[in-house]
Parts: structure tokens; sequence; C-alpha cells
């Protein structure tokens, strides 16, 4: 059997690289996939120490947090699709409209 | 079989609720048959249960029926209940039996009119509302019926709204009544605050058990009495009641003729105990009575509008019907009630069937002669105009000397004086309008005249059941000098208007009444006959020698004028001044205020927004990074 501390130690390498990537990358749509990697770090994270803590407490907010990035990408999705219409770019630096 | 009154007023409810929802849809057939049929059903049922009634005794009057429970706060309780007892039953039967013959008129009258179905919608809730005034058992639900059929007045008034003088019309009959309703209204609030209910037994109840003085009696009295001036259009608030006849003429006729208008003539006579407490409140509904009746008709004098010689004769015999109210006569105020209903209607009808074969004309200087084209509408116009001016066994004749006689009986000889001046005017002005109108000279627009035709029948047959029951309809109230058992309206209602009281007086005395009276309506005839047939210069004469009475009277001594000076304008420019100074700049400058405030400090925050994704999603990992920093050193 892997040792539980395996797994914590690739979530946080997969949530390390999740949060790189969203820095260093210019483009709307990879910045969303690094969010998903993000949010599947953390799903690890939590089913690892489930298993090792013997409860199914982490597994049912797994659970939720699968539904709630499916609904968080079809919605995000969209977003981009229609700024990508409306803007012709998704370009993070094109876009500032809230700047004051 | 007793129980089914209550359903009365709920027949045309719900044919309103038909017509209202799918009107637009339904064949222009099946919608008057509908609304007809409605009002027949109520008609039908009104004289189930009147007869009904006559079998039931007189001890277990009123017969209540509680539907359910409206308001119920404290110790403020109405129930949404319906009572019959012979007032009512008398009502509801003249309501939807008159209504009846006005609605198959309408049929014809409206045929060509747009607005046909909203026509019916509306006149069928007038029904409804009519029937709810007449048959509630608590004067909350009174009101009601109240205010809803001064909705459908007004409806009805403005039905041609894009007609503006209808409009306006329309608008100032609903002001004027307000103003009547708010006196009805602190009535209302009066009887709660002292008695502690609105139903009319437990009124009854309270004063026969002396729980109110005499003074409160007064003062709810006369704020009840203020709604019945501008329901009734009497004397201040009668001004509306002119200028409603912009409204179709089968409405004339039965909203602002036959019933609604004596909705305060019922009131009075169901609070009759209260009345007959106060004293002083019968002497004020008397005397208001006996000067509208010969104030209205003096304008009658003048005015050369066919419909609106009707609506001042109208406001007149309303103040008969008052007059016998207030002096104690119960019971020949709602007689003068019921027999107006018919020859009212009659008249309006018939005017309105002049109106239809002359392609609408009103002006009774562009009519004569009319007697040979319109062989129908003349002799029923004529009946009405008999009953009206009180000639002997037609039923006007009976109803007003009842009230007449009365008045003298009860020691009011200044009303009875006044009563009698206004019987002379009423037979004059009727008479000029018939002289004026089918004899003498054709003074006809030779246009109007190419299309001059009688009214078909579904008009016609109405004018002459109605012209048959203006004849008929006084016997069952025959005068007591003929025999005391035969006066069968007056012992009906006897158990109802027991604040009543009758004066004796000699067979003689009466005999010489009733011969005045007779006198007085034949004088009216013959001095009409002379000036418009027989001698034709004589009111021109008189104009010339008397401009400034003739004028006044004209005019309608100025009324709508003053009113206009002393009330609108200054409501309506004081209303300028409130918008110009609170409208415009309090209510708008806070509602403006609060928008720049929120948009200015929008302004400011956003010197804190670069715009870019990156530099959020730094400060939000900067910040979780600080708390989960936090977390692990403390």
């Amino acid at each position: 059997m892997i040792p539980p501390n395996y797994f914590l130690i690739l979530s946080i390498i997969l949530f390390v690289l999740g949060v790189i990537a969203f820095f260093i990358k210019k483009d709307l749509l990879t910045m969303f996939m690094a969010v998903e990697v993000m949010l599947n770090a953390t799903n690890l994270a939590f089913l690892s120490l489930a298993r090792s803590a013997n409860s199914i407490d982490g597994q049912v907010i797994v659970f939720f947090i699968i539904t709630v990035a499916a609904s968080e990408a079809a919605v995000g999705l969209a977003i981009i699709l229609l700024v990508l219409r409306q803007k012709k770019t998704i370009k993070t630096e094109d876009i500032k409209l809230m700047k004051g | 079989m007793t129980e089914i009154f209550w359903l009365i007023p709920f027949v045309p409810a719900l044919s309103t609720l038909i017509l209202a929802l799918f009107g637009t849809k339904l064949p222009k057939k099946y919608v008057s048959y509908q609304a007809c049929l409605a009002v027949f059903g109520s008609f039908v049922i009104s004289v189930i249960s009147f007869l009904s009634l006559l079998q039931v005794s007189h001890e277990s009057y009123p017969l209540v029926k509680n539907l359910f429970s409206w308001i119920s706060s404290g110790s403020f309780n109405v129930n949404l209940s319906l009572q019959l007892d012979p007032l009512s039953a008398v009502m509801a039967m003249v309501v939807s039996g008159v209504g009846f013959i006005i609605h198959i008129y309408s049929v014809g009258y409206m045929a060509k009119d747009e607005g046909y179905t909203r026509y019916f919608t509306y006149l069928n809730l007038f029904m409804f509302a009519m029937l709810l005034l007449v048959m509630a058992s608590n004067v909350v639900l009174m009101f009601v019926g109240w205010e809803g059929v001064g909705l459908c007045s007004y409806l009805l008034i403005g039905f041609w709204f894009e007609k503006h003088s209808a409009a306006s019309a329309g608008k100032k009959a609903f002001i004027v009544n307000r103003i009547g309703d708010a006196g009805f209204l602190l009535g209302i609030m009066f009887i709660f605050i002292y008695i502690g209910s609105g139903e009319f037994t437990a009124i009854n109840a309270a004063i026969g058990g002396g729980a109110i003085t005499q003074g409160l009696a007064t003062l709810i009295a006369i704020l009840l009495f203020v709604g019945a001036t501008g329901k009734s259009a009497q004397i201040p608030l009668y001004i509306w009641l002119p200028d409603a006849m912009e409204g179709p003429t089968p409405v004339s006729a039965l909203i602002h003729a036959a019933t609604m208008v004596t909705a305060g003539v019922y009131m009075v006579a169901r609070m009759n105990l209260l009345y007959a407490l106060s004293g002083t409140a019968a002497q004020i509904v008397a005397i208001v009575g006996a000067v509208t009746a010969v104030y209205a008709a003096t304008m009658a004098l003048t005015q050369n509008d066919i419909k609106r010689v009707l609506a001042y004769s109208t406001i007149s015999q309303i103040g008969y019907m008052f007059i016998g109210c207030g002096v104690g006569a119960y019971a020949a105020g709602m007689f003068h009630l019921y027999t107006h209903a018919f020859f009212k209607s009659l008249l309006f009808l018939a005017a309105g069937s002049v109106m239809h074969a002359l392609s609408g004309e009103l002006n009774m200087k562009k009519m004569g002669g009319l007697r040979k084209y319109l062989p129908l509408t003349y002799p029923t116009f004529l009946i009405g105009a008999i009953a009206i001016a009180g000639i002997p066994f037609f039923s006007g004749f009976f109803s007003k000397d009842a009230i007449l006689t009365a008045a003298y009986a009860n020691g009011y000889y200044f009303v009875w004086g006044l009563g009698i001046l206004g019987a002379v005017l009423t037979a004059f002005y009727m008479f000029r309008l018939i002289f004026l109108t089918f004899h003498g000279q054709e003074r006809l627009d030779p246009k109007v005249k190419e299309h001059i035709h009688e009214s078909p029948p579904v008009m016609t047959i109405p004018l002459v059941i109605l012209a048959f029951f203006s004849i008929i309809a006084g016997f069952v109230g025959l005068p007591v000098v003929l025999g005391k058992k035969l006066n069968f309206f007056g012992h009906f209602l006897e158990p109802v208007l027991r604040g009543g009281h009758e004066t004796h007086i000699s067979h003689d005395l009466e005999w010489i009444l009733i011969g005045i009276s007779v006198g007085v309506a034949l004088l009216g005839i013959i001095i009409a006959w002379f000036f418009y047939i027989k001698a034709p210069r004589i009111p021109e004469r008189i104009r010339e020698r008397f401009p400034r009475i003739y004028k006044l009277l004209y005019n309608k001594y100025y009324i709508d004028e003053i009113y206009n000076a002393a009330f609108v304008n200054p409501t309506v420019r004081g209303s300028e001044k409130i918008y110009d100074h609170f409208d415009l700049k309090v209510i708008d400058g806070a509602v403006n205020g609060t928008a720049k405030v929120t948009g200015f400090s929008g302004k400011i925050l956003s010197y804190f927004q670069s715009g870019l994704i990156k530099d959020y999603a730094l400060i939000f990992l900067l910040g979780v990074i600080i708390f989960i920093g936090y977390l692990i050193i403390f």
C-alpha cells in the first residue's frame, strides 16, 4: 500500500503547478484549465486524507467539488466564448473593463 | 325556497366575469343573450323571493343569509351576508325588472357601437353592485355596493371616452361622489365606534334599546345623508348628474334616473329608525329635498337639451322622495322611488328613441312636429310625461300625492308649499318638452329629416312595457281616503319602516289636498300649452322682459362656475404649486440625489481597480498565504 503522504505530496505539486500556470499564461482558456488542475489537486488531497482517517466525509466533499466544477466549467466556457465573440480576443491584458 | 335570495346579485356577477374574461372572443349575439338573461335570472329570483316572503311571518324579518366572515379584526367584524325583507325585496324587483327592460333596449340602441361587449360587461357589473347595495345586511357591504355603482357610473358616463366632454363628465361624477362618500364613511365609522356592529339588525336593536343618544343619532344621520346627497344628486352635490348625460341614453335611464341615484333614498329608508330618533336630521332631509325639488325644476324650465331637462327633472323627483323620507312617510318616499323608476326610465328611453330617429340630435329647438314620424315613441313619451306631471290614475299621481299629503299632515307646511310649487313646474317643463319635440312646427335639419325613422321593435317594445307599468304601477298604493286597506305597498313595507309616523287627517282635507295637487298639475300643463302651442311668442317676450332671470336659469344659476372658482380652481392651482415645489424639488431631488451619491462613490472606488485578472489573482493568493501563515504560526 502506498503511504498517504505520497498522495498529499502529489496533490501539492499539482496545486502549485496550477497556480504557476494561472499566473504565467495569458489566455483565458489555459488559465481556466489551470483552475481545473487546482480543483482536482484539492480533490486528491481530500480523498487521501479521507482514506487515511477512515472517514467518508472527505469523499462526500469530493463529489460536491466535482459537481461545482462541472457547472463552473459550463458557465465559464460560455463566458469565454462570449468574450471572444465580443472582444475578438481572450488575452487577459486586453480585457480591462473594470479599470477606473 | 326562501334561501335562494342570496343568488340575486351573483347571477349578474357571474355574467360579468365571463364577459370580462372572454367577452372579446364571444359572438355579439351570445353577449346580448347572456347579459339580458343574467339580469332576467335575477329578476325571476327576486320575484320568487318576494312571493316566499309573503308566506313568512313578520317577526322573522329580515331573513339573513350569512355567506362567510369577511373581516374579523378584534371587535371589528364584518360578514359577507345578504338579507331579505320587504324593503330589499321591493328594491331588488325594481332594479332587476327595470334593469332587464333597459338591457333589452340597449341591444337595439348600442347595436352599431364598437364597445358593445364592454358596454354589457359594465352594465352587468352595475346590476351586481346595485343588487349588492340593496341586499347587503350591513353598512360596510352596502358601502361596497355603493362604491361599485359609483365606479360603474363613472365607467358608463365616460363610455365614449374618446370624446373629451364625456371623459371629463365621468371624472366630475366620480370626484363629486367621493366628497359625499367621505361623509358616508365617517358615518359608518361612528356606527362602529358607538354601536360596535354594522349589521342593520344590530343598529336597529341599539336604537330601540336606547344605546345611542339623540345628538349622536343626528351626527350619524347627517353624515350618512351627506353621502346620499352625493349619490342621489341633491343640493349641494347635484352638479354631476346633468353632465352624466354624456353617457349612452340607456345608461342615463338605468343608472342616472331609475336605480343608482335612488340609492340615497333607499339608504335613508333603511336607516329610518335613526332618522326618526334624531328628528333634526329628518327635518334637514325634508328641507334639502324640498328645496332641491323646486330648485332643479326651475333649471329644467329653460334647458333646450332633451336629456338635460330629464336630468334636472330626475334631481327634482328625487327631492320629492327625500321629502317623503324626511317627513316620516318612508313608505311614500319608497313608493315614489318605485313609480319613478318606471316613468323616468320610460322618458329617458323614449328620448333615446327620439335621438335614434334624428341621428343623435338633442336640441329641442331643432325638433318639433315629430308626432307623425314616431307613432310609438310619441304616445309612450306622453304617458311618461302625464305620469310624472301627476295626472290622476297614472302612477306618478299616487306616489307624489302620498308624499305631499304626508308632508301636510305631519305639519311641514313650508315643505308642502315647495312641493306644490315644484309640481307646477314639473308639469310645465315636461309638457314644454312634449310640445317642443312632438308638436308645433317642424324645425328639423333637412339632412336629419331624410333619415328619420321609428326605432326597431327591440327598442319600442321596452317602451310599451314601461308605459304599461307607468300607468298601472300606482294602483298598489292607493290613497288612504279610498280605504285604509288599499295601500298594499305601504302595508307591505310597514314592518321594516317602523320609524315612520302617520298623522291622520280628515277625509275632506285629504280630498282638498288631492284636488290642489291635481289642479296645479293641470295648471302647469295649460301654461305650457298656452306658451308653446297657442301663443308661441309669449316665452320670447318673457325672455325679453326678464333677461336677467332667464340668463340666470339658462346658465343653471352659475353654480358650476361658482364651484369652479371656489373649489376646483384653488385645488388645481394649489396642486400645481405643490407639484412645482414639493414634487419637483423634494421628491425628485431625493431620487436624483440618491443616484448621484451612488455614482460618485462608485467613481471614487473605481480608482482601486486595475482591470487585470492577474492583479486580482495575485492579491487573492497573497491573502490566502497570509491566512494560512496566521493559522500555522498561532
